[in-house]
This record gives structure tokens, sequence and C-alpha cells, in this order.
């Protein structure tokens, strides 16, 4: 962990503004010259509730949250339904400040309202005497009075960041900045107000106990602040995509709102309709109509989602499906972070599947993996599935502004014109052949409705070329052959290219970590960690999970003699998934599990590298499983 | 210029192209109502100017849902219950389209129930047929949403305990604009109705009752029928919604009783889903479908959406 980090966790209830006054503050931030990442932590509820959100910020690159947090502005939960201890939730006005304790760091600083939450349940948390065993710093202030004084109380918030802005000696101007963008002039004069008030009193009444201060740092580069699904949604604009629908779900509302923010804007079509089984439906419509099109849903939608998927196989229509995983089974936690889909998508819908499946790692990633996405549907005629969490979906991090600076990629890709389908193989009734037997990838190019001489039958029976429904044996083979090397094919495009797994730490090392999806950031900080402290570690994120890169990871097994896979499910399901395309190395193969609702902070991994490999250390936190490998 | 030519062409059009030249041997059983949807099509399309290639045909899945098979257009046979959101996305795709969807009674009314009422509610512009012949054919002949109360099958051996959906008002309240019922042994009407949904703007749905002689003898071939815009025994405003579902209960009840009552019920002008969504600036006037060829259009591009999150 860097000495030299801030960790700034802003706790309060569902409604208080804890979403934006992160955003902004993140923001300042990283225009002050910092790298940034975020993590929103919050209940499946429109008012009231403990959340909060943290924001990781420092010189050098972030790629996860950290392990704890250093600073701390509870501003207390002023929608807090139970008030007595005695109720079920127990006492939700304090628990902004209650529960976020324990993993506050020794020397931590604590900003709380005392405004807000009263002395007597203050005084039951025996805060004096904790913060002298831990070296806190506590700097009680009565935000609520301050933001009544010159505004609504509800701009507390406010007076919370101007009070950290303070402590941490943090230059008021990115933070005034952001608020002119952000504010309508009835509420940005008294915001202003309350800003310069808070900052003013603690610089000035206040004695300062803490070292911490806001790190110094510098971009080379214009920075952006993006999530995961601003990435995916940039990734679908610039390749053309210019169709969605859905219905709303959590956490894959995200890309669907903005998705439906921006299509608009740009002569695009956004239908949010009656479940999900009709929203994959009109994805495929659209897309057989000749739109780049999307769908998406989080566990339970993508649930309904298995048939039309199933169609887009059969019937060849390129189709881009997002599964955006949240704590399951049924309707889990909604709001908490899981990667326990994987194996419901990679095999739902009947019959032997056809799909391609990408799994970002980051931010970047995100919007790399979903241009290919794109790429690959259209060009193969399969759906592709982007599947990624509630991590990555709503965590934010700082990304240069140049990434984003390529030309779109609008191509239909294995689609005819009116001109080639005049040449093209025709049956004798004029019917065209849509679904040939014979091209050596698989891909037989497609018409669209309404062109001339493209006339076909597109079914989810099995069919002849022209698409006539067909039960001949001769033919159900050459089709479900040609199918299936689709997927060869594709598997051998995506070799050519750069790898999209991420490899980090030294070549020669003996130990390997494996993991997919959003833990990756989480592992790369957790191999540079061990490697500082002299061990020979090195990592493996993989994004491709069907077709499976079987090459690169039998290698990557090959040349370690131990591998830990770190995922955040109860089953194990990726090292299940190497082992079933791999079809070997159980013995060499211990997991790292995660499932109680948080994303692992890097000393997880370490301390499972730990008692893995020495078989002492810290025990990991009981809500991590060390699985050990078979015979072991 | 346009790359879907065959939209908007203009020239004569012969009633035996949409007849496929190797026709697939029909897997309908001989007297199905089936054949007379397939034949009122036929004679509808070329009487309304749509070429085979202008016109896309999505089925559902049950006998009816090889319709497409045999009438020669664009087809997309999709999965059971689900013709209607494949159907209208295609319409928002490309509305120079002319998209018919069709099923049968299980397809639109049981399984695809919530497609049929959402899709009327939207008032997608689109013709929606579905062929009601009160039993599941394919699957032979269990009991449907539109079987009578006491139908007897493998399914309900004691009989039906189940009143039948009501289609007609279900549309009604649902929110399409142009609703009729016709049967097939009445080819001249079906064929008049079928030309009437597909130049109405908005949703279109007809019931079709189509004769199953091989699962339901009990509805024998829906004869004798009665149009009740030609009959004198009855008299309402397909205008006035008031009416029409007073006419429509009527025809429901009747039904059961023993009289087919067919003709057109309820026409509204309220504008479709397609003109209000291009009001509100969430479509484009030009078919999205046609962008993709266009060489000179100038896509967007995400780097000009940074400026609010630096």
């Amino acid at each position: 962990m860097s000495d030299n980090e801030l960790i700034w966790r802003v706790a309060g209830g569902s409604g208080d503004g804890i979403d934006s006054t992160s955003q902004n503050f993140a923001k300042a931030l990283m225009r002050s010259g910092l790298d940034v990442f975020t993590h929103r932590h919050y209940p499946s509820r429109i008012r009231g509730g403990h959340t909060y959100v943290e924001i990781r910020a420092a010189a050098e690159e972030v790629q996860s949250r950290g392990d704890g947090y250093n600073f701390l502005l509870a501003l207390g939960d002023s929608f807090a339904r139970n008030p007595q201890e005695e109720a079920y939730y127990g006492n939700e006005e304090v628990k902004p400040l209650s529960e976020n304790l324990e993993d506050l760091r020794e020397g931590g600083v604590i900003i709380y309202d005392e405004g807000l939450l009263s002395e007597e349940d203050v005084a039951e948390l025996d805060l004096e005497e904790r913060a002298e065993e831990n070296g806190w710093h506590l700097y009680p202030m009565d935000l609520r009075s301050l933001a009544r004084e010159h505004g609504r109380e509800v701009m507390r918030n406010t007076a919370g960041v101007g009070a950290t802005a303070a402590l941490l000696d943090m230059d008021l101007e990115h933070i005034e900045d952001l608020m002119e963008d952000a504010m309508p002039e009835k509420i940005l004069e008294p915001n202003i107000e309350i800003l310069h008030e808070a900052h003013e009193i603690v610089s000035e009444e206040y004695e300062f106990t803490h070292d911490l201060r806001v790190p110094e740092g510098d971009h080379d580069d214009e920075q952006a602040l993006l999530s995961g699904s601003n990435a995916i949604t940039f990734g679908a604009i610039d390749s053309g995509c210019r169709f969605i629908a859905g219905y709303p779900m959590t956490p894959w509302t995200d890309v669907f709102t903005l998705m439906s923010q921006h299509l608009p804007e740009m002569g695009g079509v956004s239908e949010q309709v009656e479940d999900e089984i009709a929203a994959a439906a009109l994805a495929v419509g659209a897309s057989h109509a000749g739109v780049k099109a999307m769908s998406g849903s989080s566990g339970g939608g993508f649930a309904l989602m298995s048939e039309p998927l199933g169609l887009a196989e059969m019937t060849e229509t390129p189709l881009v499906l997002l599964e955006s995983m949240r704590a399951g089974p049924s309707t889990g936690m909604p709001t908490k972070p899981e990667q326990a889909d994987l194996e419901f998508t990679l095999y739902t819908s009947q019959g032997d599947s056809n799909r391609v499946v990408f799994a970002p790692g980051t931010v970047e990633e995100a919007y790399e993996q979903t241009r290919t996405a794109f790429y690959i549907a259209y060009e193969y005629q399969i759906p592709t599935v982007i599947i990624y969490d509630q991590k990555l979906s709503g965590e934010n991090t700082n990304v240069d502004v140049s990434f984003f600076d390529r030309e779109p990629a609008p191509d239909l890709g294995s689609t005819m014109t009116e001109e080639e389908l005049e040449d093209a193989v025709h049956d004798a009734s004029g019917k065209f052949h849509r679904f040939q037997h014979d091209p050596e990838n698989g891909v037989s190019p497609r018409s669209l409705p309404g062109q001339q001489d493209g006339r076909y039958l597109a079914t989810g029976n099995e069919h002849t070329p022209a698409g006539h429904i067909s039960e001949d044996p001769d033919n159900r083979v050459a089709q479900v052959n040609r199918r299936l090397r689709k997927l060869e094919a594709i598997r051998a495009d995506l070799d050519e290219g750069d790898t999209h797994q991420t490899y980090v730490g030294d070549d020669d090392a003996d130990y390997g970590i494996i993991t997919w999806g959003s833990s990756q950031g989480v592992v790369e900080e957790a191999v540079a960690r061990l490697e500082a402290d002299g061990h020979s570690v090195k990592a493996v994120g993989v994004s491709e999970m069907m077709p499976f890169p079987e090459a690169e990871l039998a290698e990557f097994i090959e040349s370690v003699e131990e591998a830990m896979v770190v995922e955040m499910n109860a089953s194990a399901q990726f090292r299940g998934l190497l082992q079933k395309e791999l079809g070997r190395y159980g013995e060499k193969l211990t997991s790292l599990l995660k499932y109680n609702g948080n994303p692992f902070e890097p000393a997880e991994v370490v301390e499972g590298y730990e008692l893995n490999v020495e078989g002492s250390g810290t025990d990991p936190s009981a809500q991590v499983r060390l699985e050990p490998a078979a015979g072991d | 210029m346009s790359a879907f030519n065959a939209i908007g062409d203009e020239r004569e059009i012969d009633r035996d192209e949409f007849t496929p030249g190797l026709e697939p041997q029909p897997t309908w059983c001989p007297g199905c109502g089936d054949f007379g949807v397939l034949k009122a099509l036929k004679q509808a399309l070329p009487e309304v100017g749509k070429t085979p290639e202008e016109v896309l045909t999505v089925t559902g899945i049950g006998c009816s849902g090889k319709l497409n098979s045999y009438l020669d257009t664009y087809g997309f046979h999709t999965i059971h219950g689900r013709s209607l959101p494949v159907a209208r996305a295609a319409k928002l795709a490309n509305d120079g389209l002319e998209v018919i969807a069709a099923g049968g009674d299980g397809d639109g009314y049981g399984i695809g129930g919530n497609h049929f009422m959402h899709t009327a509610r939207e008032n997608h512009d689109m013709t929606y047929i579905v062929f009601n012949n009160e039993v599941f054919g394919l699957t032979k002949g269990q009991t449907s949403p539109t079987s009578p109360k006491g139908h007897k099958s493998k399914t309900t051996p004691h009989g039906n305990a189940k009143s039948p959906i009501r289609p007609l008002s279900l549309a009604l309240t649902s929110g399409a604009t142009y609703i009729a019922r016709t049967a097939a042994v009445n080819p001249n009407q079906a064929k008049e109705i079928i030309k009437e949904a597909i130049d109405h703007d908005g949703f279109a749905h007809i019931d079709f009752l189509t004769q199953c002689p091989t699962w339901n003898k009990d509805a024998k071939q829906y004869v004798p029928y009665v149009d009740v815009q030609e009959s004198e025994d009855y008299d309402f405003d397909v205008n006035s919604r008031e009416e029409a579902q007073e006419m429509m209960f009527e025809t429901e009840n009747a039904l059961h009783e023993g009289t087919v009552l067919t003709g057109r019920y309820f026409v509204d002008e309220r504008p479709s889903y397609q003109d209000e969504k291009k009001e509100l600036g969430e479509m484009p006037e030009e078919p999205l479908a046609e962008r993709y060829f266009e060489d000179d259009y100038d896509w967007e591009r995400s780097y000009d959406l940074l400026e609010r999150h630096k």
C-alpha cells in the first residue's frame, strides 16, 4: 500500500447526495493531477439506508479500491427509518459513522456531522476510546447548522467537502469549478458560501493533529473520469450501435440509461419494453433488419433472454448482449458485486451453443472489448455477450482522453449490398442462399429485408441453405458443423490481434495468479506488493471466456509450479472452466473465493498467497475462502 | 439513393410472385383454415401494391408459424410467442418495410400475451394476424387460451374450467387501432380486411378464425358466418369505442353459442408509435437501416462526448 495516498470515504444515507458529491470530489482530485479510483457501496433502497463511496487518489496509477481507507466523512443518514437501536435494522441514523470504523486505517481522519448525530449516539460507540487505540483523529463539526444557515440542510455534504479540503490542505479551485458546472444558479450560490465557510472554520478554529495531506501529482494527458458502464456505452457508440432495447434492472440500468440519453441525439432508437424477453427479441429484430443493435440485463433479466439468444444463434443474427452480474441466486443482493453468472452465461439456452463471451477487466478493456464484441458479432453473425459486474459497472477511474481519439467502426460486417446480391447464389425459385454449407470460416453473408434479390426465410428451426425448414440428416450435420466452424475462425481471428488477456509480474515467476473480469486490478496490485516483498509471482487476467484462449492459458499454467484462481463466487466457476477447457491441471489450481457482497481488496489476495504458499501468514478474513487444489 | 430498392417499387405485381417457385409441401392438414389465411394474403398483397421483397412476415411457432414457408416474402420464423417484439423492432429499424406478424391463439394470447398487450398499447404500425382455432394444433390438440369453457382435451380430461380469453376486447383495451375478426371460410371478406389492416397506420389486429379439422371438430368450419357490417341485425359505429366494446363482447359470447360473427369492430386514427417517436425526436425521419450504406455519413464519436467527464 502506498504511503502517499488518500482513500476518502463519504458515508451517508441513500438520498443524501453521496453519489454526486463523490463524483465531483473525485473529478477535483483528478483535475489536480492525481489518479483516482472509486468504489460504491449502496443498498437497494430509494431513501435512507447506509451508503458510501470511496475515492482513492494517488500520484501513481491506482487499479483498485485499495485496502481499507484513511479519511472518513460521516454525514449520518438523514433519511433513516429506524432511529431506535432495538429496530430490526438497528439505529440507521448513526450507521454512516458506526459501520465504517472497522475498515479505517490506523492514524485515519474522521469528520462527522455532530449536527445530525446526537451526542448520545456517538457516545455509545466509544468513539474517543477507539480513536485513541487506533490513532484516529476526530474532527466533529456541526455541518447541518452550517448548511441550514446559508442554504438548506441537504447541503451538509458541501460543508463536509469544505471541511475535508481544509484538513487535507487542498485547494478549493477545482471543487468550485465543478460545482459551477454542475449546479443551477439558485443553489450554486449558497453551496459556494457553505464550502468556503466550512473551509474557513476548520482552517481557523480546529487544531490539526493528523499528518495526512492530499498527494500531489501530474498528468501528461488530459483525463476523463469514467466508469465501466461509460466505457461500454462509448464502445457501442463507436461501433455504430444505434439501437438498444431493455428493461430496468440493477446494475445493467447504468448502460441502458446512458445509451438512452445518447442515442436519440445521434438519430438512434432506444426502447424500454415490457420485459427482457421482448428486449432481446427487439434487438434481434432490429439487427435482422440491418441496424447494429444491443440489449442486456443482469442475471435475473438475462435468464429471460435465453430463448432470443438461442434464436440469434440459430438464425445467425448478429447481436450484442450485456450480462451485468450482481450477487445471486434469484434476486440475491441487487446492489452488490459477484462473478457467479459465468457458467449461466456460457451455457444458457438449449442446444449446442454458438456464442462469444468477453469479460473485460478494466474501464479501458470494457471499451476495447465492446468494440471487439460488435466486430465479431457482425462479421461472424453470432451473438456476443459482455459479462461484467456491479463493480466494473459503477467504479470510476481516470482515463487518458486521447485513448478515445479513434475512428468509428459502423461496418455491418458480412452483409451484402443489392449489387452483390444480383450475382449471389439463388435457388430456382429466386430465394437467396443465405445459409450456404461451404464457407470455410463458416460465415455465409446475409441480405436485409427490403433489398432486391435477397429474399430468404430466417428460422429457429434447422434449415436448408435458402432457409427452408428441414430435418434432413446430411443438411443438419452440414449446418451444425458450419456454425461451429465459426467459433474456430473467431478463435483464430482473436489470436491474430493483440491478446485480450492481461499479464503482469515476472515472466520467470514460478507462482501464478489467475483471475477474470473486474478482479483484475486488485490482483495486479497484489502482485506488485508481493514482488516488492521479494516474492516471485506473476498473474493473468483473462477476458476471453468463449471461445477459450486454451493455448495461452495452458502455456501460463505450464510455466508455473502452482497457481491460485481468484474470483468473486462460491463455486469456483472460472477454475471449473479452466479445467473443462484444458482437461488437466486440477492438482495445480487453488481457488481464492469471496462472495460476501464486497469486492476483493489487494491485501486479501496477498494473504491468500501467503497462506497457500507458506501455509502461514494471516488467515484471510473469515469471509474469504481458500479452496485447495485437488489432492492437496 | 436507397440501399433497399424493393421498398416503394412501383410495378405490376403478380399474385403468383408470392407463391414460392419450389413450393415446400405445406405441412397443414387437408381442410385446415391456415390455407385460407395464405390465400387471402396472396390476394391482398398485390392489390395494396406490395412486392415480395418489401414485405417482412414474422411468425411464431405452431402450424400458423409455417405461414412464411409458403408465402414468398422476406420471412422470420421466430420462437413461440415472440413474433411481435421481433417484428416491431424490424419496423423501427426500417419503417419502409411492410411488416406483418402472425401466429396462433396460444402464441399470441397465451405465451405472447404480454407482447400483444404492449404492442397494441404502443400502436406500432404493423398488421398482426392471429390464427385462432381455439386449440393447440401442432402439439396435438391441447386446450388453448381461446378454448371454450368445458372443452375436453388430453390436458383437460374433465373439461376446461377456464373461460376463454376475449381477443377482440383485449385488443381494444390494450390500445389497438384497427380490430377485426374474419374466418378462413370467408375469403373475400378476409382479403378486404387484410388490405385495410395493411393500409392502416397503426397496430391492426385480425382475429382470424381458422378451423382445425383434426383437433377441434366441435368448431366445425365456422359456418354459417355473419358479417356484422352487412347484416341488418347489427348496427354500431366502428369509430365508437363504447359501441365497439359492446359489439365485441356480444361477438365473443356468440361464438360459443354457435353464431360466428365477423367483420370490422374498431377503427381509430390515433398516431402510430413511429409517428409519436419521430415527433419527440426519438426516431430519425430517414430509416435507420439506410445509414449503414451511406458513404458520406459522419458517424458520431464518443471522443466528442467526453467534455462532461473531464
